[in-house]
């Protein structure tokens, strides 16, 4: 039997055009869309995927943010056993401060002790630390970041996990459990849920929710200015049907003696 | 702004990575800012043998250590805290890659210290520390200061890695830490990739699919290309996380670097981690229908078109007239 909590974090999708706000220094909320953190879609497979090999339970974790209710769902559906949304956390705090409020609301309200915490390896929407590693070292737990796969021994309560390096290599390390893992790839890719079921969940299971006892610190870095990146470096843009560009690129690997 | 300029050196199975000597060539610049000495820190177990290739840092503190042999996380940001603490540096450096990934995170945890990631520039500016960084997958730039001391991420590419480079043996003081023997996460050993089918390194020419190919059935058409091109189809991460392409096919941080003539990239943003994988390709040019797409920035080439339209005609062009020519 394992107890697996898995950390959930809500990002703009950045398929859409995002919009920088009046301040200067922030998203415009208008031009965000909330999705799921890719990284985090891998976690919680990878604990669906241990819980389906050793029993035990999945408990999904998030703050409560717009969106936060399809993604909890979603998660139920399926398979995982609890969805807890954490309360009464300001936005805009720094991931230090959100990442204590977190690691404050799992100890305060019983949801630790638990055998692994997951989370994804790095969310897209932060520069200043991974929740991860913040909360394992809140919570006096190791951590081990980039895992793409994870065998439990449950008797001797430790993991072995493998630990994704460049170019293929990867590190087989061991872990004493409980601990928290970053996950970079589930060992599968992350299961597929049709609405009907998530509508079912919504009918039939419950959230819960947890409020943050206190209140988070202040960024001790100080963010100037947010833009959105300009396409420089002058790439040559290529104009035209399809078929005009084909040729254009047929031509400039002509001559360059590509082909 | 008192205190030296450190930079961690990313050692990895017996090497110093090229992104350490980008890192120092940075690194130097703000030790010129602040008048601080630049110093490399270097941890490992047996690591003597690296310090003539850091000559571009005024001096190396070296910590040998069993259990630092390898860069295992916890233990490496156990051993830099201990060294901050000891002789507090205005800021340290951290290369970031997938080998020392969350090291800062871990550091500024204990230490409480200020974390920035993705940091693509830094200057100093009226005395203080200020870092632009990547967010988004690379569509948005912030400028942000953190308070000093600091700990800050550096992503590669940051500058060129001559720059960091320099044949002189540099003062080299040795630190002795306290370690646990048995650390709480303990490495086991590395395993090699399976040898794939096709190396993509060694290809001259790479049709590169991302998420933008939309179905499995669309990287067949992708093969039909690369056939017809003679040279062979890779991906960005999402696509090999699909399953659509095997891991050896991976190109990024996590994947493989890649230097081929031609790079032809349909539907990848240009996520710095896979750019970092790429940028150096003699020809690269990208298909994408996103204008504002960061792949933009490192192509020669560009079209804002759907690549699947485009797809299947420069396969029957290549197919028509590669035999020809
Ligand atoms: C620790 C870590 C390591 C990572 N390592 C790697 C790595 O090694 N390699 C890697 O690639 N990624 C890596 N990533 C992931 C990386 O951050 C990005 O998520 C990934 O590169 C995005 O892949 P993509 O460009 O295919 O997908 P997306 O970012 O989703 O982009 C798809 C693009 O396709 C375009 N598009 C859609 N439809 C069409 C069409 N019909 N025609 C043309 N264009 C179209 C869209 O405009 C969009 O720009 C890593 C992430 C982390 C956190
Ligand atoms: N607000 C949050 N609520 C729950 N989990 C989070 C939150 N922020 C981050 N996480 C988890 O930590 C991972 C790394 O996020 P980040 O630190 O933002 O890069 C995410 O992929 C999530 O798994």
């Amino acid at each position: 039997m394992l107890n697996i909590m898995v950390l959930v974090k809500l990002v703009p999708d950045v398929v859409e055009e995002l919009e920088i706000a009046s301040d200067g220094r922030s998203l415009d909320p208008a031009s965000v869309r909330l999705i799921l953190n890719e990284r985090d879609e891998h976690a919680l497979e990878e604990a669906l995927l241990l819980k389906e090999r050793h029993g035990g339970t999945v408990t999904v974790v998030a703050l409560d943010v717009p969106e936060v209710d399809d993604v909890l769902f979603t998660a139920l559906a399926k398979g995982a056993d609890r969805a807890v949304k954490i309360s009464g956390v300001e936005a805009g705090l720094s991931t230090w401060a959100i990442a204590g409020a977190l690691a404050k609301a799992l100890t305060s309200s019983g949801l630790v002790p638990v055998d692994l915490i997951l989370t994804g390896v790095q969310a897209i929407d932060d520069l200043d630390g991974q929740t991860g590693p913040i909360v394992a070292r809140l919570l006096e737990l190791p951590y081990v970041g980039m895992v793409c796969r994870v065998e439990v021994d449950v008797e001797a309560h430790k993991a072995v996990v493998i630990r994704e390096y460049a170019g293929g290599v990867t590190g087989t390390f061991e872990v004493s459990l409980p601990a928290v893992l970053g996950i970079q790839s589930a060992e599968k890719p992350p299961r597929y849920v049709p609405v009907a079921k998530v509508r079912a969940a919504m009918k039939t299971q419950q959230l819960e929710s947890v409020p943050v006892p206190g209140q988070g610190e202040s960024s001790s870095v100080e963010i100037l200015q947010m833009a959105k990146l300009e396409v420089t470096g002058g790439a040559v843009m290529l104009e035209g049907s399809p078929e005009e560009i084909a040729e254009r690129i047929w031509d400039l690997l002509k001559e360059r003696g590509l082909v | 702004m008192a205190g030296e300029i450190w930079v961690l050196v990313e050692q990895w199975r017996g090497r110093v990575s090229d992104v350490t000597y980008e890192v120092l060539a940075l690194g130097r610049e703000v030790s010129a800012a602040t008048g601080a000495s630049l110093q490399a820190v270097l941890l490992g177990s047996d690591v003597k043998d690296l310090l003539p290739t850091l000559g571009a840092a005024d001096g190396v503190l070296v910590t040998e250590h069993p259990t630092l042999g390898e860069p295992v996380s916890e233990i490496w940001a156990l051993a830099l805290a201990q060294l901050v603490e000891r002789h507090q540096p205005l800021v340290l450096l951290i290369p970031q890659t997938n080998v020392t990934m969350e090291i800062g995170s871990l550091l500024a945890t204990r230490l409480r210290l200020p974390f920035v990631n993705f940091c693509r520039d830094i200057q100093v500016t009226d005395k203080r520390l200020v870092a632009r960084c990547l967010l988004y997958g690379g569509k948005v730039e912030a400028t942000v200061a953190p308070q000093t001391p600091a700990v800050l991420g550096v992503l590669p590419g940051v500058r060129p890695q001559e720059q960091g480079r320099a044949e002189r043996t540099p003062t080299v003081t040795a630190i002795s830490l306290d370690l646990p023997a048995e650390p709480p996460v303990r490495f086991k050993g590395y395993t090699e990739p399976p040898p794939g089918d096709v190396d993509i390194t060694r290809e001259n020419i790479l049709v590169a699919v991302g998420r933008g190919i939309q179905r499995p059935e669309n990287v067949a058409l992708a093969e039909e290309l690369a056939a017809a091109l003679g040279g062979a189809v890779c991906g960005s991460r999402p696509v090999i996380d699909q399953g659509w392409l095997p891991p050896s096919r991976q190109v990024g941080t996590s994947g493989m670097i890649v230097k081929p003539q031609l790079y032809l990239a349909l539907g990848i943003s240009g996520a710095p981690e896979h750019v970092q994988g790429m940028k150096d390709a003699a020809l690269i040019i990208a298909i994408n229908t996103d204008p504002r797409a960061p792949i933009f920035s490192v192509a020669h080439y560009g079209a804002v078109v759907d690549a699947l339209e485009v797809l299947p005609v420069l396969t029957e062009i290549a197919r028509s007239r590669r035999r020809v020519a």
